[in-house]
Parts: C-alpha cells; structure tokens; sequence
C-alpha cells in the first residue's frame, strides 16, 4: 500500500517511500529540485537553501522535508526560481569565482545552476574576501575563494573515508571557512590522500587534483553537454 | 605550573570530556589570555576530537581567541541604547588615549578595545566587559581612570569595586518578583502532587515560554516526559535557557542575581515532571560574574537536600550544572543553545527532530527560558486556579519587561499579561515618545498608533525587551544598529542568513552616507522577502524586522536620506546603442534594448 504513495510536485504526481525527503523522491523520479549542499550519498545539511520549494503554501527545504501524501509541493514557480537565483548571486558575490579561468568550469555546479537559473549578472557589489590558498599536499589543491559553504568534504571525510580532515568553523560572512585538522592548518600536514571520497566530491573548484588540467576540453564537459536539470541521478560523482 | 599542567589541570576538571569544550576552552583561556595553536592541538588530543572540530568551536564564538587580543581585552556593549548614552564618544576617547585603533591590540600587546553585541545593561550604560567583567555606568571621568590602571597594568581585581556593581532596578513587583515563596516550598508542594498531577497543574495554568515564542510549556514538558530515551545512557535533562542576548532584555540577568532560588527550584520542578536527574543552566558569557553567585547558590540547595539525591527525604534526584556561553546570539536558539553545550559551534539544528525526542547528548531535553521555569513555582505552590486569575484569557500570569532607552526610570518592570503599552511608558516616566523596540530587533518597533496595543501572546508577544525612543531620535539609526548587530551574530550556516544579514547592513551603511537610492529601498524589501522564508532558523528570519518596521512606519527617516526620491539613472542604454545601430543600418526592435525589455 505504501508504494502507491505519491505528492504533487508542480502538477506532477511524484511516488515515494515512506521516510524519503521531497529531494529523494523527485530525484528518484528524475525530477529536478535546484540544489547544491544535498547530495545523494550523504545525509542532508541544509545550508544552501537552493531547494527551497513551497509546501502546501509554506517555505521550506525539500532536503529535510519528508515526503506526506497529498502534499502540494511548489518547485519550479517564478517566485521560487527569483529567490534561487538571489540564493545563487549571494554565492557568486561572498567568494572570488572567476569562471573563465577556472579548471571546474562546465563541471561545475554552483555555474550550471546559475544557467539554470538564468542568472545574467552578479547582481550584487563583489565582497572580494581574501581566502589563501592552500598548495601545500602534493596531490591537491585547495582554493577556497571558490568555496560555497556546502560542508560535503567534511561529511565525505567524515562518513565515507573516517578521515574528519574538515570541519566548518568560524562564524558569520567572513569567519565561516573550512578548517582542516592539523596544527598548522595545512592539508600537506595530514593524512589527506588523492584517493579520499572527498577529494572527489567538490560540486565546485575547491579542491582539484594538481598536474591535471583541462583533460576534457571546455565545450564537451558534464554541464555543456546538457543542462544540470536534465542530469538528475540517484548517483553522483 | 608549566603551561602543559596547567592544561591539563583544566582537562581533568573536565574529565577529558570533548562535550564539555566550552568550558575546557573557557578555563584555558581565562588561564592564557588566548587559545594558541598549540593549546588548541593538546586539547584536541586530549579529548579525542579531530582538531578541526575543536578549532571549529574555537573559531565560533566571539569570547574565545585563537591569537592574543591584549592583556586587557575592553569589548564596549554596542545596543542601541548604549549608543543613547554616548559610548562612541566615550569610547573614541579611551581609543585616543590608548593611541589605539578600535579592534586592533596594542604594538606592546597590552590592550584592545573593541565593541561588542549588547551586554544587557541597558538600564545602567553605557556598559563594557573587561577581560569579561561587567562594568556599568561609564563616564568620561571612569574612561580617564581605566586608562591609567591598564597603563600601569593593575590587575582587573584590583580595580574600584564600585565599577563593577550591577543594580536590579527593580520598578515594579507583581505575583512573581513579589512572591513569598521559602527555598524548598515550590519544590516540596509539586513532589507531594507527582510528576503526573504537577504536569496537569501546568497545563491547567495554560503557562507559556517567556522567551517569546509563546509555546505551551504543558505540552513541552508533557512531549519531553513521553519521549523515550536512547541507547545505553538513555535518560532525560532539563535546560535553563539563560543566553539572554536579544538586546534590550536584562530581565534573566535580575532573577539570577536576586531570585535564583526561585529558578533553581523551576527547574528541578522540570526535572521531576520531564523525569530528568540532572540539568543545565547555559548561562551567557557577559553574565560571567554571577557565575560563582551562582554556584555557591547551588551548593546552599543541595546542603538543605534542595538538590542531589533524597530530595526533601524523597527518592527524587536531581542535581544542576552551569554551562557558560562565549559570546553568541545565536545559542539563544534551543538547538543551537544544545550544539554549544554539547562542546560544538551554536548552530541550530535541522529540525524536526525537536530537542523533546533528541536534545542534548540526543536524548530528550526541555529547554525552557529563566523566567518560564521561575514562574512554574508559583503554579506548584499556589496551584493553577490562583494563576490563571492574572493576565489575559490567552496569556495567563505576568511578564517582566526590561525597560531602558528614553525614560526617567529605565529598569525591571512586572506586569499581569495584557498591559498597554502606554500604561507601561506612563510608568517608566517616558515623554515625547516616538517609539518602542518591543522583544528586540527580531521584535516589534511600535509606533504612535499602536501604543494601546497589549503585551501578550495573542497582541504583542515579547521576551521582555523594551527600548524607549523619544521624538529626538533618528529610527534609521536604530534600524541600522541591528542591522549590524545581525550581521555580526549571524552564525553562517545557510545562505540566506549568511550573505543576507551583510547586504542589508551595506545598504543600511550605503543609505547612512546619503548614497541611497529609491532602487536600495526596494532591494531592503526584497532581501526581507528572501530571508524571511528562506532562512534556516529565526535568526535570518526575523533579521530584517526592525528594517522592514521602520520602513514602513518611519518613512521618512529613511527618505531624507535618499539622493533623489524619483530616481533616473543618468546612464540611457538604449541612446548607449544609437551609434551601434547607425553603423550596422538597423532600426528594427531587436537592436533597442527598452523594446527588447519590454517584450
């Protein structure tokens, strides 16, 4: 019987099991909720907001709201897409993201949702933070100017690899940063390896394997290929 | 003692408990003056956490340094109301003094002097915290003295007692500041009824959290007491809300200093319904000086068997801990009030699951504010029928307001719910008012109109603060004072909040230097529109408040500000492309940018 379940998102009668969230289920479905923190290996974190949908008339995140039936589920709509795209500007503007020059360009989410979204400028005044970079492992780099708070390595580090080499910390616009688990800060000074889960799963240009770059030329990468909302899958690089 | 001793003397306190960092990272501090790098990795190791996580928490909150900040660290109380009474001058001056930049330590590492988030001595400002001692009443005269015992690098203890008094202020006494209750009486009256007859007592009182939200405390404690517990050390706790950081609200910080008995007992009666052996008392940061008082309070109850095992020669156990806060807004939040005491950053939690079914350590926890917990007393010692005869149908007993800003006697007022605002300000000797600042800036700003209205939940709910502005006062700098307080509280966790809080406070600033535009005005409300329902907590949710009040009861405040009231880019785009269309030959609508817009 409760297979039968569905909700109605934007007119489109989603099934689910019980216990999934309004984002599982449409991503088992195939249907896309804007996102960027949620991610289907790992539990959700809630801080990006994109997935913010309106149920049954109230706003809240579709990554931790668990599906009811019968819920009216507003994704898609003018007014949600606006806020998505103030969420996303917001992103763009409190780092430094400079596509053009980026290894992550076509592969990355936080630029695919922003097509998406149709987002045609920053909007707001640059904030310009000064965020060093981190160079110092041999393997990998780490740019945090391109960090959109999103926690994923440090849930990769935590669940996936046992590591906990992240952790967010700090407070407020300028304090909230990655913070890596050794003395001197440095990922050079821990266990970090190539290998890592979270290595891998930066849906920006954080944290990038050096000596590689540009192996599939710009024009033929994931989000040129086809836009991120006709790419919903259960799995995820 | 070397440096590592003296480390671990605090860890072993502590039992080497990575739960109990905030106090582990207090102590060393107190101890060192900063949390070096070095300190941060030995207690990482200690209490085996990645040192990330005990970083994290480090890096949170604004009372813990991770690089020396000065032998003398002054943090001026920046509320609105301290700015009422004068401290930028006052501290501009003690800056000059100092040859100091705000913000900034001294070459020889011996002061800072800074501002920080409200204190909560409104009624007794301007206020500032040395070395996180409470200081009150600041005069030029006291900057000129303060200055000459950091110079000579007096030690804070030896500083002139009377800078550090702290008075009550106490206006008005109704059924709660006025009760005649014995240490003991409360608690004894709610064990002879039960856990079961008690809760139903509460319920029957229709009692609701004085914090300002205004939930049925019945229902909490009732939801709490029916959750089970979890796993191997299942048992249940009670939380006393004591992160009194909504500026303008000082009302926690009298019934701890003069009724802590009172909550004490609140929260053992708590403890008895929710079946809990033991609670916490998170206590702000900027009230470290009661924490002895308080303490010693403690051990008074349990030497007259108020608190331990056998209470009162029942089998009811029960026994309370004081947990300190570091300076962070947001652990006024309950969940994020349980990460904080739980050793982690003060960020709320996804919710549900609520702290009820999965609080502190994960298992069921009532988190309830002082003056809840003070009042449940009154219903364990009098009963429900006698406490529903004061207040309003809907909100039943009294609330304590904390008055300051513009009036004759700013201090602590208790009324029966229902009271207008106007007989308050009548009482307080406020004159030429304009406006009230009702539960802080994530409340109501009251206008003329509206000062008939009511304080209770169904009118206007409030946790206690109550900011007087009289007709000489400028409501966009009001409005712009929270408006950099959020920004500096908001913990960072979502996007909204994060990013949002900083943009309202540049547009505030931009409006402030006479830069503003009709078009900053409109990008104000739609930021408002985004946070309020985007927003992760009530932080971000309510953080445009007092932006969006004044907007819209004190328009003009904002207008004269404004460049320009109609307001015409002198930049035309489309004349921009005349001299492109002249040269390509075309006049058709695609190369008209207004059309295009249009269509």
């Amino acid at each position: 019987m409760n297979t039968t379940s569905t909700f109605n998102l934007d007119s489109e009668d989603i099934p689910f099991t019980p216990g999934q969230t309004i984002m599982q289920a449409a991503t088992a479905h195939g249907t896309y909720i804007p996102h960027l923190c949620w991610h289907p290996d790992f539990s959700a974190h809630g801080s990006c907001k994109l997935c913010t949908v309106k149920v049954n008339g109230r706003f809240g995140s579709s990554c931790t709201i668990e599906a009811q039936p019968g819920m009216e589920v507003e994704n898609r709509t003018t007014e949600l897409d606006d806020k998505r795209r103030t969420l996303v500007q917001m992103l763009f503007v409190e780092g430094n993201h400079f596509c053009p020059s980026c290894e992550k360009s076509g592969n990355c989410a936080l630029q695919a949702t922003a097509y998406e979204l149709n987002m045609m400028s920053p909007h707001f005044d640059m904030f310009y933070p000064d965020r060093p970079v981190d160079a110092s492992h041999p393997d990998i780099l780490l740019d945090f100017n391109r960090c959109i708070m999103c926690a994923l390595c440090v849930a990769a580090s935590r669940d996936v690899d046992g590591k906990n080499i992240f952790s967010m910390g700090g407070r407020g616009l300028l304090g909230r940063r990655v913070h890596i688990s050794s003395e001197s800060g440095k990922l050079g000074d821990t266990d970090f390896a190539v290998t890592d889960r979270a290595a891998s799963i930066c849906p920006v240009g954080v944290i990038v394997p050096k000596r590689k770059g540009f192996a599939v030329p710009i024009g033929q990468r994931t989000y040129d290929l086809a836009p991120i909302s006709k790419q919903v899958k259960e799995t995820m690089p | 003692m070397s440096d590592t001793d003296m480390i671990d003397a605090v860890l072993d306190r502590h039992h080497r408990d990575g739960t109990r960092l905030m106090q582990i990272l207090r102590e060393t501090q107190e101890q060192f003056g900063w949390l070096s790098s070095a300190t941060l990795t030995r207690i990482a190791e200690a209490v085996a956490w990645p040192r990330a996580w005990v970083e994290g928490t480090a890096d949170f909150y604004s009372f813990f340094h991770t690089r020396p900040m000065g032998r003398y660290r002054v943090l001026w109380s920046d509320n609105i109301t301290d700015r009422m009474l004068g401290n930028s001058d006052l501290m501009q001056a003690m800056c000059k003094k100092l040859w100091l930049e705000p913000g900034r330590v001294s070459e020889d590492g011996l002061v800072s002097v800074d501002t920080t988030s409200c204190t909560g001595m409104c009624d007794q400002g301007p206020a500032v915290l040395v070395n996180y001692r409470a200081i009150t009443r600041m005069t030029p005269a006291r900057v000129g003295e303060m200055v000459g015992l950091i110079r000579s690098e007096t030690p804070v203890a030896e500083w002139p007692a009377e800078w550090f008094a702290i008075d009550d202020n106490i206006r008005r006494k109704d059924m709660l500041l006025a009760h005649d209750l014995a240490p003991g009486q409360a608690l004894s009256a709610a064990l002879e009824r039960g856990p079961q007859k008690m809760l139903a007592e509460i319920k029957a009182a229709k009692l609701r959290g004085r914090g300002g939200a205004g939930f049925a405390t019945g229902l909490k404690w009732e939801a709490c007491r029916n959750a089970a517990g979890h796993g191997a050390g299942a048992t249940h706790y009670v939380v006393c809300n004591a992160d009194e950081g909504e500026p303008g609200t000082f009302k926690d910080r009298v019934l701890l200093t003069s009724y802590a008995d009172l909550v004490f007992e609140g929260m053992s009666i708590a403890g008895l319904v929710v079946g809990a052996r033991k609670g916490l008392l998170y206590l702000r940061g900027e009230y470290r000086y009661l924490l002895e008082p308080l303490m010693s309070a403690l051990a008074t109850r349990r030497t007259a068997k108020l608190l331990g095992k056998n209470i009162l020669g029942t089998a009811f156990e029960f026994d309370i801990e004081i947990h300190l806060g570091a300076g962070a807004y947001i652990c006024g939040e309950e969940s994020a009030l349980i990460e904080s005491l739980e050793g982690k950053p003060g960020r709320p939690r996804i919710r549900p699951p609520f702290p009820v079914t999965h609080g502190y350590l994960d298992q069921p926890t009532t988190v309830n504010n002082v003056e809840t917990l003070a009042a449940s007393c009154l219903i364990a010692a009098h009963g429900s029928e006698s406490y529903v005869q004061h207040g309003t149908e809907k909100s039943t007993g009294s609330k304590i307001l904390s008055v300051s800003g513009d009036c004759e006697r700013p201090g602590i007022y208790e009324y029966p719910y229902g009271v207008t605002v106007r007989q308050v300000l009548e009482d307080c000797g406020a004159s030429d008012c304009q406006a009230v600042q009702i539960s802080g800036p994530s409340g109501l700003c009251a206008a003329e109109a509206e000062f008939d209205r009511k304080i209770a939940f169904e009118d206007i709910p409030t946790a206690g603060a109550f900011m007087v502005f009289d007709e000489t006062r400028d409501m966009f700098e009001v409005a712009r004072n929270f408006a950099h307080f959020f920004a500096h509280e908001s913990c960072g966790f979502c996007t909204p909040c994060r990013v949002g809080t900083t943009l309202v406070r540049n547009l505030m600033d931009k409006i402030a230097r006479q830069h503003g535009s009709p078009y900053d005005i409109d990008e104000l409300f739609k930021l408002h529109r985004l946070m309020q329902g985007a927003s992760h907590c009530g932080l971000g949710n309510s953080a445009c408040n007092p932006v969006f009040d004044t907007l819209n009861k004190f328009r003009p405040a904002y207008e004269h500000r404004l460049m320009s009231l109609d307001y015409e880019p002198a930049f035309d785009l489309d004349a921009a492309l005349s001299q492109a269309r002249q040269m390509t030959g075309r006049d058709d609508a695609g190369a008209h940018l207004q059309n295009e817009a249009e269509t």
